[in-house]
């Protein structure tokens, strides 16, 4: 609760810094103070157990360990990247505090979506986070690809919300209970009425699209690409790892039951996702929009938990957000100090800036799932929920060959940085000492999961 | 656990500190004092840990167990018997003999060299030591990443395709061994910890052992397992990758890779695949007798017409390790003792072999045989330790290898005699292409490059005098060798 809270509050505060305060450097900081303050107070009720602010919510929320932890890791996700991008986020265009203020409506709607006990909280939850995050896509208003990208995006998001909205509505009338309960729409062990199968046919598809998981991914390149680089990194990863969570915990609390008959279903997806991601990444010259198909690949991992839907399942959601998130933040960070996008762009870094070339090589095997990272645990933890399901346990095949396909674009980045000579006229942007501090620590953070992955997944226990 | 320094911690913490050291030492010529230095604190410690050996009275010297990730029951447990004993050994005595030999070459940029080099080792050496399949899985994988950079920054003109083909292979080997130990992991019993925990599943080498599969349960997973370990050796038809990385990768690096890296199969087959799945192995004993045989034979016949000298080692080394393999899978006493030391004795050879191919191409830049000739004429003593090796090479009666393929020849031969003879064609090619290597290389005249050669300097000649002398001691009384392993052979006959 007091994520909710905090985070719509201080939205609301830097909105007014936008407008009253000359300073350019103060929302940011402003922001930076916020967000801590609010990642303390999550801490402190996920650890203690009760909030700060208590009113009776009619049980359409529920705040559970699992629960929390997430919305923790959103938080602690979302301070690392202001602390690694915040100077990118001001030169992103005029209105410094307004940008600020809308992620921290996403936040706020992360926390819903992390918490709903109802579908219309999810509703609720998933709009909050969507809409703040088509005005930050078009928010380099001057550039057409951002422009086309932030309505392309609007289009596709406000059609997928409709279809959302169709199914939860099918939902609540073909539940014998007439509810909006995520427990209460729970059939139990049976055949479900042709209603609730459209319903979760249609969450499916819509949540599918919120995750850019194939076939209802074509917005993610261009959305992606188009959006100014440091709003991309925000979306494509604690965003996206919201929808996962929403997606898992829906479908566990409400069509646990029924598996068997939607399962297939989620099986072609995650296929489907694996694939187009995985193969089209291969074909991509810019960096950004390989990073853009990769993160489709990543989806497609991320569909394993959905496919498996058990506690592995679970706790590897919430590594694969964590992982996911700092390594693909690291990774925009270090696109962003970049003049050129395209891979040969990238030749010869590791001579002129050795200490980013070594993160950005530590995030892209994080991204590959080599061990000693975050990402190796996040994919392994993933690969157990598979195979203990028990169905189509040829599916894990097939992923960890895609697996193998993705070393391939990640590695060619590393290849180009510590391989290939540099072009010599170039100049290199001067680097900050505290970007690189930041890099190193979440560098550092990436190893440290990698190596003991309780450092998350302890909280759940404890 | 105890609370003092164990063996195995030494050997995994050693070289980890001395590759951290290496990348921070002030001058290029530090890291290379440290590395060897290290490297020999390490065969200090390998050597001193074969008079701590005997089972249950120095137990604690030689296990370590630390809880790890407490609620899926994986620990980080290393532990020194017989066969990782074996193996340590042969890594703690191939570094040191790497940096000795090549200690004259030119190293750009060498505080990274040497820092990955020695992380090379700790990730061997704890593949080697691990007696959890996690752990085992971390120090595989780890094992592969810093040779990965080393062959791709050092090596060759095609290094980059060479060396990246190398790494999906094993990559993606790797991977579909890890979803074989998932699923092994997943059908083992309850786990209890010393506090009381319990965890559902355990990845305890010990719980692998125990585990119950059935039939085709153990086919499917071998075959993951297997391919894995197929490409490590490597085995026809998974064996495309190595005579390129090998070509690529700085020799130095090759000496590693072949010497020892590929042992890593070898030892994946009998600590972890056989024991496991024994109903698959029996299954299957026929299929990967066939393809190692197929290997010997066919990487024998390419290593004939090999102008590379390079290539010409690399598809030697597919024909020795093919010819392990099929011993190791006609699973009787004599063939499996034989494979345990002629992994060893394979592992000094071609490091030998390596030396002597570094140095020449080194000093002539010349990789084509055809375009040698005549080199005994001017380095007559690098042409004597040449010799030498390539004897042991062709296991002749005297040298080490004579007695480990003898006993895999007749362990073969009593399984089947007719594999054994087809592989017998592998020691009669093997001569050939080795003999015929030397005859066109080393003797005959000397011409505009070789002409100008001076002989080997005292580096060299000491690296190949203890490749030398082991290759008399063992090929001489390989007794200890056999007593080192005897146990770890007989606890394998045992589960299958």
């Amino acid at each position: 609760m007091n994520a909710i809270i905090l985070t719509a509050v201080f939205g609301v505060i830097l909105m007014f810094i936008g407008v009253f305060a000359k300073s350019k450097t103060l929302p940011r900081w402003v922001a930076i103070g916020g967000l801590s303050l609010t990642l303390l107070t999550a801490v402190q009720e996920m650890v203690a157990g009760n909030s700060f602010f208590r009113f009776n919510h009619h049980e359409m929320l529920r705040f559970e360990n699992f629960n929390l932890l997430f919305i923790v890791i959103a938080l602690a996700v979302t301070l690392i990247f202001f602390l690694l991008s915040g100077s990118e986020i001001e030169k992103a265009g005029p209105h410094v505090g307004e940008y600020f203020a809308l992620i921290f409506f996403v936040l706020c709607g992360v926390s819903l979506v992390a918490t709903f006990n109802t579908l219309l909280m999810l509703f609720i939850g998933v709009e909050i986070m969507s809409i703040p995050l088509y005005i930050l896509t078009g928010s380099d208003k001057r550039n057409l690809k951002s422009n086309e990208a932030a309505l392309k995006y609007f289009l596709m998001g406000a059609f997928s919300t409709g279809i959302m909205l169709m199914g939860i509505t099918f939902l609540y009338g073909g539940n014998s209970n007439a509810s909006f309960f995520i427990d209460k729409i729970n059939i139990g062990v049976g055949t479900m009425p042709v209603l609730m199968a459209f319903g979760v046919l249609f969450i499916m598809v819509s949540l599918s699209f919120k995750v850019s998981a194939a076939p209802f991914h074509f917005w993610t390149p261009d959305v992606y690409d188009g959006a100014p680089t440091v709003f991309t990194s925000f979306m494509s990863t604690v965003v996206k790892a919201a929808g996962f969570f929403a997606f898992i915990r829906l479908f566990e609390h409400s069509f646990g039951s029924v598996q068997d008959q939607w399962q297939r279903l989620v099986l072609f997806i995650t296929i489907a996702t694996l694939l187009v991601g995985n193969i089209t990444a291969v074909f991509q010259q810019s960096v950004k929009r390989m990073l853009a198909y990769s993160s489709i690949a990543q989806a497609g991992f991320m569909m394993l938990a959905v496919f498996a839907l058990n506690n592995k399942a679970k706790e590897g959601i919430l590594l694969y957000a964590a992982a996911y998130s700092l390594a693909t933040i690291g990774i925009f960070g270090v696109l962003t100090k970049m003049n050129d996008f395209t891979i040969d762009g990238f030749n010869g870094l590791a001579r002129k800036q050795p200490l980013m070339a070594f993160c950005a090589t530590v995030f892209l095997l994080s991204l590959t799932g080599v061990p000693l990272t975050a990402g190796f645990q996040s994919k392994f933890f993933m690969l157990m929920a598979a195979v203990e399901n028990g169905h189509h346990i040829w599916l894990v095949i097939v992923a960890v060959l895609f697996a193998a396909v993705s070393a391939y674009y990640y590695f060619r980045v590393i290849q180009a940085m510590y391989f290939k000579a540099p072009h010599q006229e170039e100049e290199t942007n001067e680097l900050s000492s505290s970007f690189k501090l930041m890099l190193g620590i979440i560098a550092g953070l990436v190893i440290l999961i990698g190596i003991y992955p309780e450092l998350i997944l302890g909280w759940l226990y404890h | 656990m105890g609370t003092y320094i164990t063996f195995p911690d030494l050997l995994i913490w050693l070289p980890i500190l001395a590759g951290v050291f290496c990348f921070v030492a002030g001058t290029e010529k530090n890291a290379r004092t440290i590395a060897l230095g290290f490297s020999l604190l390490v065969l200090g410690v390998a050597v001193t840990s074969l008079f701590f050996k005997e089972e249950g009275r120095y137990l604690n010297y030689n296990n370590v167990n630390y809880i790890w990730l407490k609620y899926i029951g994986a620990n980080y447990f290393i532990g020194l018997d017989g066969l990782g004993r074996m193996l340590t050994l042969l890594t703690a005595i191939g570094f040191p003999l790497v940096f000795v030999a090549t200690a004259k070459a030119e190293v750009k940029n060498s505080k990274s060299f040497y820092g990955l080099m020695m992380l090379t080792q700790a990730g061997l050496m704890g593949v080697f030591m691990a007696l959890d399949a996690l752990t085992f899985y971390f120090f595989w994988e780890l094992a592969l990443i810093p040779v990965y950079f080393l062959s791709s920054i050092w090596g060759g003109e095609k290094r980059i395709q060479a060396t990246f083909k190398f790494f999906v292979y094993t990559f993606t080997g790797s991977l579909l061994m890890l979803i074989g130990i998932i699923y092994v992991y997943l059908h083992t019993g309850a786990h209890t910890y010393e506090d009381g925990t319990v965890t559902m599943h355990s990845f305890a080498l010990s719980a692998f052992y125990n585990v119950q599969l059935s039939a085709s349960e153990q086919n499917w997973l071998f075959i993951l397992f297997f391919i894995a370990f197929a490409i490590k050796m490597p085995i026809f038809p998974f064996h495309t990758w190595q005579p390129d990385a090998y070509d690529q990768a700085p020799t130095s690096v090759t000496m590693v890779l072949s010497g020892i890296m590929v042992k890593m199969g070898l030892f994946g087959v009998i600590r972890w695949l056989l024991p496991v799945f024994p109903m698959a192995a029996v299954h299957f004993k026929n299929v990967v007798i066939i393809l190692s045989i197929i290997g010997v034979v066919y990487a024998s016949c390419v290593a004939m017409v090999q102008d590379n000298i390079k290539r010409l080692v690399a598809y030697s080394s597919i024909a020795h390790i093919g010819l392990m393999c099929a011993a190791i899978f006609a699973m009787n006493q004599v063939s499996i003792q034989g494979v345990m030391i002629q992994m060893f004795n394979h592992g000094i050879n071609i490091i030998g072999m390596w030396i002597v191919v570094e140095v020449i191409e080194r000093k002539t830049g010349i990789k084509k045989i055809s375009e040698l000739s005549g080199i005994a004429n001017t380095m007559p003593t690098l042409t004597i330790f040449m010799v030498i090796v390539a004897l042991a090479n062709i296991a002749l009666p005297l040298t080490n290898s004579f007695t480990g393929e003898f006993m895999m020849f007749s362990g073969l031969y009593h399984y089947n005699r007719w594999f054994a003879a087809i592989a017998g064609l592998g020691i009669i090619l093997a001569a050939v292409y080795t003999l015929n290597m030397i005859q066109k290389v080393f003797y005959g005249s000397a011409n505009a490059v070789t002409g100008e050669l001076k002989d080997i300097e005292w580096t060299e000649k000491l690296s190949l005098l203890v490749v030398v002398v082991l290759i008399f001691a063992i090929g001489v009384y390989p007794q200890p060798l056999i007593d080192l392993t005897q146990s770890a052979v007989n606890n394998l006959l045992v589960r299958i």
